[in-house]
């Protein structure tokens, strides 16, 4: 077939671009899940410990969601249950591969020098798609080998297989997108968002466990279908079947589009823009908006899910570590100090602050990608000053993690709540807690935005250098039982633990004011310094 | 008429590179200014200074009658700039980034907003991520024309439009002279400069080599002469001012220095002229003059430097 002519060149060119990053995400994918058979060998060694786990989270509305049904009591079983969001991020991994292959290439015009030489019409799709789908068949063979030998061969191959056909299908999934649209991101946003479909489909299918009256609605969701394989419970094999003849029906769909369409165009129209601008589109915050508020409702969904997580979980974890010295000493050093669940509830707060801050430098650092990019000369060249351009960006860096922290903490209350049976209660106690995370988090904030006004070339590593750091010493400060002016230097040691601990402003207020000295350092330095060239 | 800029002796160094050493640029109000020199020589370094993005180490600089670090905000409501490299924000369409900045900039004409986007054949709805580099320069182009300023800093804008755009930017341009307002023009491209401007400052190695009307500029250098004479030419040589003589029979070339023009004429007409081209310096030869490394283009370069 002339059309697939020269796939095999871009076959290695692919492996030549993606020679590490490939290997990476694949081994990655398939160590993990092989890790989890000794982790939960430890942590349930005995039938009755196993049983007690179906018992508590096994069956936990929560865990059901995110992780799917328990198929058996067996270790097998546990840990099919537990690597069951896994397959999200194969498929997410399937999805970027095929597009960065396809229509990354050509939105750049790097598919049109191509086309100019020997390659037939389909082989960029045919070698993206080949490409991806044999890294999903070598991550699962490397997970089923791995798996086999602990546990029983044929269900750790039905639950290798299914990470493979998950991938598969969205690999191809991802094939069809690239064709869509003229912009890469665009085809990733469409094809993610079949992804998302299906994790919702999934979610509510398997709410209610597999009886459930809406459990039919999994049954419209490659994800739905991995989990109603049953490893290691009489596997299913026939479903593997359903995937192929998807992944079949979607890879022919995508060649019969590609067939269909000219090089670099989308089979769906281009979106245009407003002719003029919006009344409102008239300064530099405006500007800011509308640069920065897909990422803030990026991370808004993604505190809303996190949140729903931990609170949903937590009645779960009272009951894990009811039985469970070492967990129990785990979450203690973790920070709580009253009550196992407001100590876990206290800790996942801590964490989300962690998180925030990571959101919190993201935004501000997105005033360097203006500099580095040209835009920022462009606007400085306008009535718009220095101070005026650094500070409509800091609305976000300082407003947004506090949005995103709201967020979480009356999704973890909600969940919570709806558990104890008390969201009246919950809600505000574990907003509160959330909520108390934003002094520390404006210090990173302050951390990026004075390396940015001061020493801009190290504003990027700098900042997540610091956040790294502060990382290192709220999670294993104290295990590594470092030193207390060592974990003292970061801002989140000095949080109070709500719910349940001991709530103090003095501390709240120091880091206030740290925050704003680092923030003003950051401006005046933004006034004073040359803007770099783009 | 005042000076809407006014540099001297500006110096901007970056590490142990001079970028500016000792610059001087005046433009004057209601003038067209070309603004000249090889990549690298100090151009888009002199505009940042300009419009307040990079801090002189030293000399001064004057924009509008205002300083450019101190009073960056105030003086740019006054002025429209086109960067060298037009980079737009992705998400937003062309149409949004124009009135975007017109209303940060000193306001924006409606009227000749759509006129603009009518003579440049730009679609203002297109995302700016879909546009090439000739109409995201167009869009900066719009936006700095349809804005309501008195001064436009252009940083090559037109290296990236067709020649039919260019035409459409030159038509503008005139314009702009005609409604008595101030354009710094950087450009590579001579003939556009040429056509456009009033007065000119050649820069190189961050100083100016050269500065002055077209014509000034011209009289200090040499006019192309082609004759054909009736008869052969016995002795050329001894003529003032006359350099790269050729002599094929009857036909004659050289160089002439412009002083020294009347006496080469006088010479040639007194032998019988049959045929005569006198051809004033192109600005590219004035500008290839005053890059071409050998010693005597230095030397021509230092005398405009110190007239």
């Amino acid at each position: 077939m002339s059309s697939l002519t020269g796939t095999g060149k871009l076959i290695r060119l692919i492996l030549r671009r993606d020679r590490i990053l490939t290997p990476v995400w694949v081994l990655w994918m398939a160590v993990i899940p092989i890790s989890f058979v000794s982790t939960y060998d430890k942590l349930y060694p005995t039938a009755a410990d196993r049983l007690k786990y179906a018992n508590t989270s096994g069956n936990n509305p929560v865990f059901l969601a995110l992780y799917g049904p328990l198929p058996n009591t067996s270790l097998g079983g546990i840990v099919t249950q537990r690597v069951g969001a896994i397959p999200i991020f194969v498929a997410l991994l399937s999805i970027l591969t095929v597009i960065r292959h396809t229509r990354t290439e050509e939105q750049a015009g790097r598919r049109e020098l191509l086309g100019s030489t020997v390659v037939g019409r389909h082989a960029g799709l045919a070698a993206a798609l080949i490409v991806t789908m044999i890294a999903d068949l070598v991550l699962g063979l490397i997970m089923g080998a791995g798996m086999a030998g602990k546990l029983a061969p044929s269900g750790a191959w039905a639950l290798a297989l299914s990470f493979v056909a998950v991938g598969w299908v969205f690999a191809a999934i991802g094939g069809v997108a690239a064709q869509l649209t003229e912009n890469a991101g665009s085809a990733r946003g469409i094809a993610i968002s079949a992804l998302g479909g299906s994790i919702l489909l999934a979610i509510a299918g398997d709410l209610n466990g597999e009886d459930s009256t809406l459990s039919w609605l999994a049954w419209f969701s490659p994800i739905g279908w991995a989990r109603r394989i049953h490893p290691f419970a009489s596997e299913r094999w026939w479903i593997l079947l359903l995937f192929v003849v998807a992944t079949a029906v979607a890879t022919f769909a995508a060649v019969a589009l590609s067939a269909r369409r000219d090089v670099g165009a989308g089979i769906l129209p281009v979106r245009l823009g407003p002719a003029t601008a919006a009344a409102h589109l008239r300064n530099s915050v405006a500007l800011a908006w509308r640069l920065h508020r897909m990422l803030l409702l990026g991370w808004a969904v993604a505190f809303a899910v996190l949140g729903l997580v931990f609170g949903g979980i937590a009645e779960g974890i009272g009951d894990l570590m009811q039985n469970n010295q070492s967990l129990k000493d785990l979450f203690s050093r973790m920070g709580g100090q009253q009550g196992l669940i407001d100590a876990y509830l206290a800790s996942m707060m801590g964490l989300l602050g962690l998180i925030a801050s990571a959101y919190g430098i993201q935004a501000t650092l997105r005033l360097r990608a203006e500099e580095e990019g040209g835009h920022a000369e462009y606007l400085l060249a306008t009535s718009v000053s220095r101070v005026r351009w650094v500070a409509s960006h800091l609305v976000f860096s300082a407003l947004g993690p506090a949005v995103t922290l709201a967020v979480a903490g009356v999704s973890a209350g909600l969940a919570h709540g709806a558990n104890t049976g008390d969201i009246g209660r919950e809600v505000p106690r574990i907003l509160g807690g959330a909520m108390l995370q934003l002094p520390a988090v404006w210090v990173l904030t302050g951390v990026a935005v004075a390396l940015f006004g001061l020493l801009p070339r190290a504003a990027s590593v700098g900042a997540w250098g610091v956040l790294a750091v502060f990382f290192m010493l709220g999670q294993f400060g104290q295990a590594l039982k470092l030193n207390h002016t060592v974990l003292d230097l970061s801002p989140f040691t000095h949080v109070p633990r709500i719910p349940g601990g001991h709530f103090s402003a003095t501390p709240l207020l120091w880091l206030l004011a740290i925050a704003v000295l680092l923030i003003a350092s950051g401006l005046a330095g933004s006034r004073r310094r040359d803007l770099s060239a783009a | 008429m005042s000076d809407v800029i006014s540099v001297t002796e500006l110096v901007k160094t970056f590490g142990p590179t001079r970028a500016l050493d000792g610059l001087n640029l005046d433009v004057r109000e209601g003038e067209v200014h070309g603004f000249l020199g090889p990549n690298g020589a100090g151009k888009s370094t002199t505009i940042r200074v300009l419009l307040g993005l990079l801090r002189p180490n030293g000399g001064s600089a004057r924009l509008l009658g205002g300083d450019p670090w101190q009073d960056a905000t105030k003086l740019h409501r006054r002025l429209a700039y086109v960067p060298g490299d037009v980079n737009l924000w992705p998400n937003l369409s062309g149409g949004e980034v124009i009135d975007l900045l017109g209303r940060m900039r000193g306001g924006l004409d409606k009227q000749r907003r759509a006129d603009l986007l009518e003579r440049f054949q730009l679609d203002p709805k297109k995302k700016s991520r879909t546009y090439s580099k000739g109409n995201r320069q167009k869009v900066a182009l719009v936006a700095a024309l349809a804005s309501d300023v008195e001064l436009l800093i252009l940083d090559e804008p037109t290296s990236g439009l067709d020649p039919l755009m260019e035409q459409v930017f030159r038509e503008c341009i005139s314009e702009e002279r005609q409604n008595d307002r101030t354009v710094l023009l950087s450009s590579h491209i001579l003939s556009e400069v040429e056509a456009l401007c009033d007065r000119v400052s050649i820069i190189r190695e961050g100083r100016n080599v050269a500065s002055g009307t077209l014509s000034e500029m011209r009289h200090l250098t040499r006019t192309s002469i082609d004759a054909e004479l009736t008869q052969p030419p016995s002795d050329l040589t001894d003529l003032p001012g006359v350099h790269d003589l050729k002599v094929d029979g009857t036909h004659v070339r050289c160089e002439v220095d412009a002083d020294d023009l009347g006496t080469a004429l006088r010479r040639l007409t007194d032998l019988g002229v049959r045929n005569l081209t006198s051809r004033p310096p192109t600005l590219e030869e004035l500008f290839l003059r005053h890059y071409a490394a050998d010693g005597e283009a230095e030397r021509v370069g230092s005398q405009e430097v110190a007239r």
